[in-house]
């Protein structure tokens, strides 16, 4: 307790401490009601609704620096190797983007550069609910790095974008990326995002992303959250759909991050609009696995599927919050939500909470949950036709997974994922 | 083959085989029948190695092999084979992939490299003619959706795949309707040879119509109470078992 108060302290007064002023009015009206935001609420603890269940004290523990120096990433070729996946490739160290990338139809900046003038005043920080949020609060008062990335009107990506996050772990530190996407009218895009870790002190990561898809444009985003224990990682997304897009997510955390947090909040904010969400956790060692989620259907005629998935070895614990709210004036929403897992271990905790709020009266909605463990004379079947124990598990937890992994529309991603499915799996039994 | 020797097992803490003896040789079929309860399907579970039934005494040897030591795993890449009475659905596992996998574990077992791909499918082919087994349930998940006929002739379709010595069938008749029967019953006919043997457990008669056995064992009371050639089936099916049941009762009394 007294450490976590201290690490607050620390960034309260490394926010006096920066040079206010330095930056566009608008920025700095952002950062300030982000920061109020902030220290009234301070950083979370478990007798926050939001945080029940997951204690994030002792993962803030550390002596961490608060400012990291630009990473001392030396020689990172290829940094994740998912076999014969062809992208548009994009490194960010320790949150930073050295230079611009160029991709036809759309622009990658570094953050700091996009800063320079007003462009980003209609988009940064508009939609979060800071008040509720105080890591994305705190991530919009602190922030100095990240990217942009502006997919042009009518844009097609040819090659889906593929994003690094290589953080370097020499000492522990303290790290706040920030990702900023704008889709165009009619635009077309995939990004996949992963993670390095060098080093193997205590890496704290406090992200937060925000992605506009406009009119008619469609954008696919997939989390592979794969990385080892040291790396502790909390993620604020933030959708915002235009009338007529389409939106996916696809996140995938598997055995390694001591803690991974994601929110991911939609803003339905047309009327006929389509998102799925897809998750799938397969949590190993002592593993805190969280997700929230927040579909928000704000206008009529809108669709939401989300799919989240668990598999539970060890001493790992999963947090699965799942709200769909429907506003009064969201007629004919179709709104669905499930959530399913299978314990693999006497010792692993599951928390699922569904929820459903609904204000109007023409809508089709459902939510569900379910815990369960491996069916064991599915297993025995398996068995029975010579299928090792070990293979025989593979077998029926990449079937249970298989509603989730083949809804990945990038068949070397899905191969990558099956591949780690199966070979966290054998770890784990070894 | 197989040498079963005063086998006896419980479930919790039910005593359920009493004392089974079965000598098993290369070539043969053996039928064995009973009333219900009386220890065929547990006979059936604990060869193949089902977890919940505890072996409190006898032994099993096959082709020289202590079976019991054996994982269920095991037990099949040696050449055991248990055609289930409840073949389980499971989806997302497809049919084809998982006899793959089957089939080159086994494979892997006896230091065997994995089939190659035109030869499983042509391997495929042939099987899926010879128990008439639609091709289209080839390709979908496991069992999933199949109707009672359906899940039994892919029983009998992985028996042809995977070409075991010993195939155990486990009321593999109950459930079918008469076309499903000659069905799986021209697939057995088909499979048996000299160099392998059967245990066929049914309720009825009506089944060794079909497949002919050279030996009839009734099993009562988690005993064999009596054995004999097919012909005993035909005297079970007029009499009923009641008057199998009496010597035991009597002799426990």
């Amino acid at each position: 307790m007294i450490t976590t108060t201290s690490l607050y302290d620390q960034f309260i007064s490394l926010y006096h401490e920066r040079e206010n002023g330095k930056e566009n009015e608008w920025l700095t009206n952002v950062r300030q009601t982000a920061f109020d935001a902030f220290s009234s609420r301070g950083l979370p603890t478990t007798r926050d609704e939001d945080w029940r269940f997951t204690n994030i004290a002792p993962f803030l523990k550390e002596d961490f620096h608060l400012s990291p120096r630009p990473a001392s990433l030396h020689s990172i070729k290829k940094q994740i190797d998912i076999p014969s996946f062809d992208a548009y490739e994009v490194v960010l160290k320790n949150g930073m983007l050295n230079e611009d990338v160029s991709i036809p139809g759309i622009k990658i900046v570094p953050l700091r550069t996009a800063l320079k003038d007003d462009s980003l005043a209609p988009y940064l920080s508009k939609h979060i609910p800071l008040q509720k949020h105080p890591f994305a609060a705190l991530n919009t008062a602190m922030f100095e790095n990240g990217i942009v990335i502006e997919v042009g009107k009518n844009a097609i990506s040819e090659k889906p974008i593929h994003i690094t996050h290589v953080y370097n772990a020499e000492e522990p530190v303290f790290i706040q990326p920030r990702i900023l996407i704008v889709a165009g009218k009619g635009s077309k895009v995939e990004m996949v995002e992963s993670f390095f870790v060098m080093g193997g002190k205590p890496v704290f990561i406090n992200s937060v992303t925000e992605c506009y898809v406009a009119e008619n444009a469609q954008v696919d985003q997939y989390y592979l959250q794969t990385a080892p224990a040291n790396l502790h990682l909390v993620n604020f997304t933030q959708v915002i759909q235009s009338r007529d897009s389409l939106y996916n997510n696809y996140t995938y955390t598997l055995p390694g991050a001591g803690l991974v947090r994601n929110n991911l909040h939609l803003d339905l904010n047309g009327s006929n609009t389509e998102s799925h969400l897809f998750g799938l956790y397969l949590t190993g060692g002592n593993q805190l696995t969280d997700n929230h989620t927040f579909v928000n259907h704000l206008y009529p005629n809108c669709m939401s599927n989300e799919l989240y998935k668990g598999v539970l070895m060890d001493n790992s614990r999963a947090v699965f919050n799942g709200k769909i709210y429907v506003h009064q004036d969201a007629q004919k929403t179709n709104a669905f939500q499930q959530n399913n897992n299978i314990l693999l271990s006497n010792k692993a905790i599951i928390d699922s909470k569904p929820q459903l709020e609904i204000f109007a009266d023409d809508v089709k909605c459902s939510h569900g949950s379910t815990v369960g463990s491996l069916n064991k004379d599915a297993l025995f079947y398996l068995q029975a036709r010579g299928i090792g124990e070990i293979a025989a598990r593979n077998l029926l937890v990449n079937a249970f997974a298989f509603d989730v992994t083949n809804k990945i529309q990038i068949p070397a991603v899905r191969e990558y994922i099956e591949k780690l499915i199966t070979h966290k799996m054998a770890e784990a039994y070894d | 083959m197989l040498s079963i020797k005063n086998l006896q097992a419980k479930v919790e803490d039910k005593q359920i085989l009493k004392g089974i003896n079965l000598q098993v040789n290369a070539g043969e079929i053996h039928a064995i029948m009973g009333p219900n309860g009386s220890g065929k399907s547990s006979l059936a579970s604990v060869l193949a190695g089902r977890q919940n039934f505890e072996v409190t005494g006898g032994e099993v040897s096959f082709d020289g092999k202590d079976l019991l030591e054996l994982s269920p795993e095991d037990r099949a890449r040696e050449g055991v084979f248990l055609a289930f009475q409840y073949p389980i659905e499971i989806p997302g596992v497809s049919n084809i992939n998982f006899l793959r996998t089957a089939l080159n574990e086994i494979r892997a077992y006896h230091n065997e490299p994995p089939m190659e791909a035109k030869e499983f499918l042509r391997l495929t082919r042939e099987k899926q003619k010879l128990v008439e087994f639609d091709a289209k349930l080839t390709n979908r998940s496991l069992n999933e959706g199949f109707s009672g006929g359906e899940k039994k002739r892919n029983e009998i379709f992985q028996l042809a795949m995977l070409n075991p010595k010993l195939a155990i069938l486990d009321e593999t008749d109950s459930g079918l309707d008469i076309d499903a029967l000659r069905i799986v019953s021209n697939g057995v006919n088909k499979l048996r040879s000299s160099n392998n043997a059967f245990i066929v457990i049914t309720h009825y008669q009506r089944l060794l119509e079909y497949i002919v056995p050279d030996f009839v064992h009734v099993l009562y009371d988690g005993r064999i109470v009596k054995s004999g050639t097919k012909e005993l089936a035909l005297e079970l099916e007029e009499k009923g078992y009641d008057w199998i049941k009496e010597p035991v009762t009597s002799e426990s009394v």
